[in-house]
C-alpha cells in the first residue's frame, strides 16, 4: 500500500487543515508548503497550534476538514505507523532513546523490522557503512546515558535518516540544548537539507535560529496561518509582529488607584532549575503594593521554578526573599501573618487535593483558624459553611459540596481556588497562568477577580504564558528568557513586537 | 506549546453557580459517596475467596468444608472467638503501622521490624526491671516498645522525606535488619541459659505479665489496640493535623503552597505507626509468650498490610477486618488436621485476597453508581 517515493528529499503541503477538538478550533485552514529539501521553521506562541499541525501531519490527530500531500500525491494518514511509511519523521522535544543501551543498540531496535535474534557483526557492518555516509558522526558504542545533551540530539537526527525518513519535524529540537550545541547540530541539519538528503520542518520559536538556519517561515496564531515568507525577506520585528497578531487588547476591568510601598521583593536570587543543569537567576524583582508585575515569556525558562521559590518548594541557594520587608520562607504562618496568597497553574493538578471534596478543599487555607487563633479539632460544620458561602459568591457549579474537586470542570475548579484564595485581606498575590484552558466567560471574570484584587491593594505577581492576559492586566511588565528577567516595561510603553524578541531570547 | 491544545482543553458552561441536587437526592448522596470504599474491597474480597476456591477445587478439595471450617475454628464457639481476638490485638497495630503512613501517600510494609524491636525492648526491659513494682516497670516497658518502634519506621519516614529513599524498599529491608538484630540479641548478650530450644530472653515475672480483661478470655492488647484505632480515627478525621495529612497525601505540591509542614507530618505520622507496630511486640512478649524470641517474627506485621489495605486505610475499618483475618488465621491448625492442608494455605489466600485489592483499586471512580454529581448525565 505504500506508494513508491522518489529518492532524496521530499515535500509535503498542508491543504486547509483544520482540527476541532469540541467547540474549540485550535488548527483553522491552515495550508503550508514546504518545498523538498528545504528547510522550513514553524514559528508560533504556546498554544498557536504548532503542535496540533504536526500531530496531524504525523497521524496522532485525525485532521477535521483538510488534506495533506506527500510528495505532490494525497495522502492519507490514519496512524504515525502510516506517516513512517510515507517517509515522515519526527524528533521530540525531549529524547525518546534508551538511555542504558548503546547508540548501536538504539538505532537497531528503532527498525520496525529488526529481527527476533539480531546477527551484531552484521548490523554493526551496516551501521558502520551507514554512518560513514553521514555528514556527522556519534559514538556508537557508549551507553546513550553517557552522551552530552547535543550528541543525543544528534542520534536522534541519525536515527530518523537510519530509518529511511525523509521528510523530519523537528519540533523545539534545542530546548535542551546550550546554544553552541544547538547551533552544531542545526548546522548538520541545514547540510543534509542542501545535500538533498531530507526536508525539515522545525517548531521553534527562537528566531534567531529561524534566521541562521531555515528558509522559509510560516507563523501560526490561534490556530491561523498568519504569516509566510522567505527568511531573507523578513527581519526579527517582522516575524515577532506577525506572532503576536495587533495584540488586540481586551478591554480590561477598571483599574484604580495608584502603586504603595514594596510588598514583595526578590534580591540576588539564584537556584537549579528542574534539569538541575541550569540557573534560575533573578537578581532584582520587586512589586509594590496596588499593581500588578506581569512576567512574560515562552513556557520552560524559568517562570515554573521562580513560582516554587516563591512558594517554598524551591530551595535558594543564595539570595532572598522578602515581604513587606522582612525576610520570607513561605511557612504557614509567615504567608497568614502577610497575607500571601498564591493561585498557581493548572490549579487541580497544583493547588487541590483532587480526591478530597469541593468543601474540604475550599477549606485548606481556614481549616485550622478558629476566629484569629488556631484550632485542634476540626468543625466539619464551619468548614461546610464557609464553602457554601463561598461556592455561593464566587458561583462555582458543583453537583455537592461533598463532590470530589476532580469532578468539577476546568473554570470551576479555578473559581473554587480563587474563592479559597482571595477571601479575607489579600496582600501579595501570586499567580502563575491562572486562565489556560478556560472558556471565554470565565477567563474575564477570573481577570475582572485579579483585578480587583489589585484595586483593592494587593501587590500582583502574574506570570503568564498569554501575552495578551499579561498585557490587559500588567501595570509593569518583565520578560523571562532563560532563568532570568531580560526586560522591563511599562504596560503603557510595551510594544508586542519587543517583547516578543526578547521572549525568543533576542532583543 | 501545543499539547496545552489537546483534547484536554477545558470547556466550562457554567454561568450560575451554587449547589445542584434534586431534594431526594440528599440522603441517597453521601451514602453512594460512602459506599464505595465498602463495596469494592467487599467485591474484591468476594473475587479473593472464589479464586481461592478454584485453589481448592484443582487439588480435590472442597471449598465449602473449607470456610465451614474456617466458620467453625474462627467464629463458630466462643472458644473459637477467644482464638481470634487474641489474634486480633497484633494485627491492629500493625494494620495502623500501615494505614496512618497511607493517608500521606506512603506505602510501609515493614512493621514486622518495628513488633519484633518493640517485643525485644519489653522483653530486655522487663529483665532489668524485674525488681522494680509493676506499676512503675509496665509503663517503662511500654513507653520503650513504642519509641523503639516509632523510632524505627520514624527513621523511614526520615529517609524518605530527607533523602528521598523509596519508603517501601527501605522498611522492607529495616524489617529484615530488625528480625536479624533481635535474633542476634536473643541467641548473644540478653539469651537466658535456660531456655535451651529455643533461644529466649528470660521469663517476665508474673507481676510483669499483662492478663486478661476481666471477664474475657483475651488480654487487654484487644482493648488498647481498638482504643488506638478509634484514636487514629479521631486523629485522621476530626484533627487539624489530620487534615494537614491527608492533604499532603492527596497532593503534597499543594500541601507546600500551603506552607503546611510535610516533613513534620511525614516524620510524625511514620513514628505514631511505628510505635503501635511497638505496642503489638509488648503485648505479644507480655500477655503471650512470657519472654521475647524468635516467635515475635511470626508475621503479623505483613498480615496488617493486608488488613489496611481491604480496610481503605480506615483505622475504624480496621477493627473488622483485622477480626475476619484473625479468623483465617486462628482456623488454621483446624484446616490442616480436618483437610490435610499444608500451613501455607492461610497465606495463598491472603496473596490472593491481596491481589484482589490492589486489582480493585483500578476501579474506583469508574462506576457512576458512587458519583452522584454524575447521576443526572447521560
Amino acid at each position: 500500500m505504500t506508494p513508491e517515493l522518489p529518492e532524496g528529499a521530499i515535500g509535503v503541503e498542508t491543504l486547509h487543515m483544520t482540527m476541532r477538538f469540541g467547540g474549540f478550533t485550535a488548527l483553522d485552514d491552515v495550508s503550508i508548503r514546504i518545498a523538498p529539501g528545504s528547510f522550513h521553521a514553524l514559528l508560533g506562541e504556546n498554544g498557536a497550534g504548532k503542535s496540533t499541525l504536526v500531530k496531524c501531519m504525523m497521524g496522532f490527530y485525525h485532521a477535521t476538514a483538510g488534506e495533506m500531500l506527500v510528495a505532490g500525491r494525497e495522502a492519507r494518514v490514519p496512524d504515525p505507523r502510516a506517516a513512517h511509511g510515507l517517509g515522515l519523521g519526527m524528533v521530540y522535544q525531549h529524547f525518546t532513546l534508551v538511555p542504558s543501551l548503546t547508540a548501536a543498540e538504539n538505532l537497531v531496535i528503532s527498525r520496525p523490522d529488526a529481527p527476533r535474534i539480531i546477527d551484531w557483526r552484521a548490523e554493526r557492518a551496516a551501521l558502520d557503512a551507514f554512518m560513514a555516509r553521514m555528514p556527522f558522526q556519534v559514538p556508537l558504542d557508549q551507553p546513550v546515558r553517557a552522551l552530552a545533551a547535543g550528541e543525543k540530539q544528534k542520534l536522534e537526527i541519525l536515527k530518523q535518516l537510519y530509518l529511511g525518513r525523509r521528510f523530519l519535524i523537528l519540533d523545539e529540537p534545542t530546548s535542551v540544548l546550550t546554544p553552541s550545541e544547538a547551533d552544531e547540530v542545526l548546522g548538520h541539519v541545514r547540510a543534509l537539507c542542501e545535500a538533498g538528503e531530507i526536508t525539515v520542518l522545525m517548531i521553534t520559536h527562537k528566531f534567531r535560529e529561524v534566521t541562521a538556519f531555515a528558509d522559509e517561515v510560516s507563523v501560526l496564531r490561534r490556530g491561523r496561518l498568519v504569516g509566510a515568507g522567505r527568511v531573507a525577506d523578513l527581519s526579527h520585528s517582522d516575524m515577532a509582529a506577525m506572532m503576536m497578531g495587533d495584540a488586540a487588547i481586551a478591554e480590561p476591568a477598571p483599574r484604580t488607584g495608584t502603586a504603595g510601598g514594596i510588598v514583595l521583593s526578590l534580591s540576588q536570587a539564584r537556584a537549579r532549575d528542574r534539569s538541575g543543569l541550569k540557573d534560575i537567576a533573578i537578581d532584582a524583582l520587586q512589586v509594590r503594593a496596588g499593581e500588578i508585575v506581569g512576567i512574560a515569556g515562552i513556557s520552560g525558562n524559568g517562570q515554573m521554578e521562580l513560582m516554587e521559590i516563591l512558594t517554598g518548594q524551591r530551595p535558594l541557594e543564595s539570595g532572598a526573599i522578602t515581604v513587606k520587608g522582612t525576610p520570607y520562607t513561605a511557612s504557614r504562618a509567615e504567608a497568614r501573618e502577610r497575607a500571601v496568597r498564591y493561585l498557581p497553574e493548572e490549579p487541580l493538578h497544583n493547588a487541590c487535593a483532587p480526591r478530597m471534596s469541593v468543601a474540604e478543599n475550599i477549606g485548606f487555607r481556614s481549616f485550622d483558624l478558629n476566629g484569629s487563633g488556631t484550632r485542634f479539632w476540626l468543625s466539619g460544620r464551619e468548614m461546610r459553611k464557609l464553602a457554601a458561602d463561598l461556592v455561593a459568591s464566587f458561583k462555582v457549579k458543583t453537583a455537592s459540596l461533598d463532590a470530589p474537586i476532580a469532578a468539577l470542570s476546568g473554570g470551576n475548579v479555578q473559581r473554587a481556588v480563587l474563592a479559597r484564595e482571595l477571601t479575607g485581606d489579600v496582600d501579595v498575590l501570586v499567580i502563575s497562568n491562572p486562565c489556560f484552558g478556560l472558556d471565554v466567560s470565565a477567563v474575564s471574570e477570573i481577570r475582572a477577580r485579579i483585578m480587583a484584587a489589585r484595586n483593592a491593594g494587593a501587590g500582583v505577581l502574574l506570570m503568564s504564558e498569554d501575552l495578551d492576559e499579561i498585557l490587559e492586566l500588567s501595570d509593569r511588565v518583565l520578560v523571562m528568557s532563560e532563568g532570568r528577567i531580560v526586560h522591563e516595561t511599562t504596560a503603557a510603553a510595551s510594544d508586542p513586537a519587543t517583547l516578543g524578541r526578547h521572549m525568543g531570547g533576542h532583543a | 506549546m501545543g499539547p496545552r491544545l489537546d483534547g484536554s482543553t477545558m470547556t466550562d458552561h457554567g454561568i450560575t453557580g451554587g449547589v445542584h441536587s434534586a431534594p431526594f437526592q440528599a440522603w441517597l448522596a453521601p451514602v453512594a459517596r460512602r459506599a464505595e470504599a465498602v463495596v469494592l474491597p467487599l467485591m474484591a474480597l468476594l473475587v479473593g475467596f472464589a479464586v481461592f476456591s478454584l485453589f481448592l477445587v484443582v487439588q480435590g478439595k472442597s471449598p465449602a468444608e473449607f470456610f465451614g471450617l474456617v466458620y467453625k475454628a474462627g467464629f463458630g464457639t466462643a472458644f473459637s472467638w477467644q482464638n481470634t481476638l487474641s489474634r486480633t490485638a497484633p494485627l491492629l497495630f500493625a494494620a495502623l503501622c500501615v494505614a496512618l503512613p497511607a493517608r500521606l501517600g506512603l506505602v510501609v510494609i515493614g512493621g514486622e521490624g518495628a513488633i519484633v524491636l518493640g517485643g525485644l525492648t519489653a522483653g530486655v526491659l522487663g529483665v532489668a526491671l524485674a525488681g522494680l513494682p509493676a506499676a512503675l516497670a509496665l509503663p517503662v516497658m511500654v513507653a520503650g516498645a513504642a519509641v523503639i518502634g516509632g523510632l524505627w519506621i520514624g527513621t523511614v519516614g526520615a529517609l524518605r522525606y530527607f533523602r528521598g529513599v523509596n519508603e517501601t524498599i527501605a522498611s522492607l529491608l529495616m524489617a529484615y535488619i530488625a528480625i536479624a538484630l533481635m535474633n542476634h540479641l536473643v541467641e548473644g548478650p540478653f539469651r537466658d541459659p535456660a531456655s535451651l530450644n529455643k533461644p529466649s530472653t528470660a521469663p517476665l515475672t508474673d507481676a510483669l505479665r499483662v492478663g486478661d480483661i476481666p471477664g474475657w478470655d483475651v488480654h487487654w492488647g484487644l482493648l488498647v489496640g481498638v482504643v488506638a484505632c478509634v484514636f487514629s480515627w479521631a486523629l485522621i478525621d476530626r484533627t487539624t493535623w489530620g487534615f494537614a495529612a491527608r492533604i499532603a497525601g492527596g497532593n503534597v505540591g499543594a500541601a507546600q503552597v500551603q506552607g503546611l509542614p510535610v516533613g513534620r507530618l511525614i516524620l510524625g505520622f511514620t513514628a505514631l505507626g511505628g510505635a503501635f507496630a511497638g505496642l503489638a511486640g509488648f503485648f505479644e512478649v507480655t500477655a503471650v509468650h512470657g519472654s521475647a524470641n524468635a516467635s515475635l517474627a511470626s508475621g503479623y506485621g505483613y498480615t496488617g498490610i493486608l488488613i489496611a489495605f481491604l480496610a481503605r486505610h480506615n483505622p475504624l475499618a480496621i477493627i473488622p477486618v483485622a477480626i475476619l483475618l484473625a479468623g483465617f488465621e486462628a482456623s488454621s491448625g483446624l484446616v490442616q488436621r480436618r483437610m490435610d492442608l499444608p500451613d501455607a494455605t492461610t497465606l495463598v489466600l491472603q496473596g490472593i485476597v491481596f491481589v484482589a485489592i490492589l486489582i480493585s483499586d483500578t476501579f474506583y471512580g469508574r462506576f457512576r453508581i458512587f458519583a452522584p454529581e454524575r447521576w443526572s448525565k447521560p
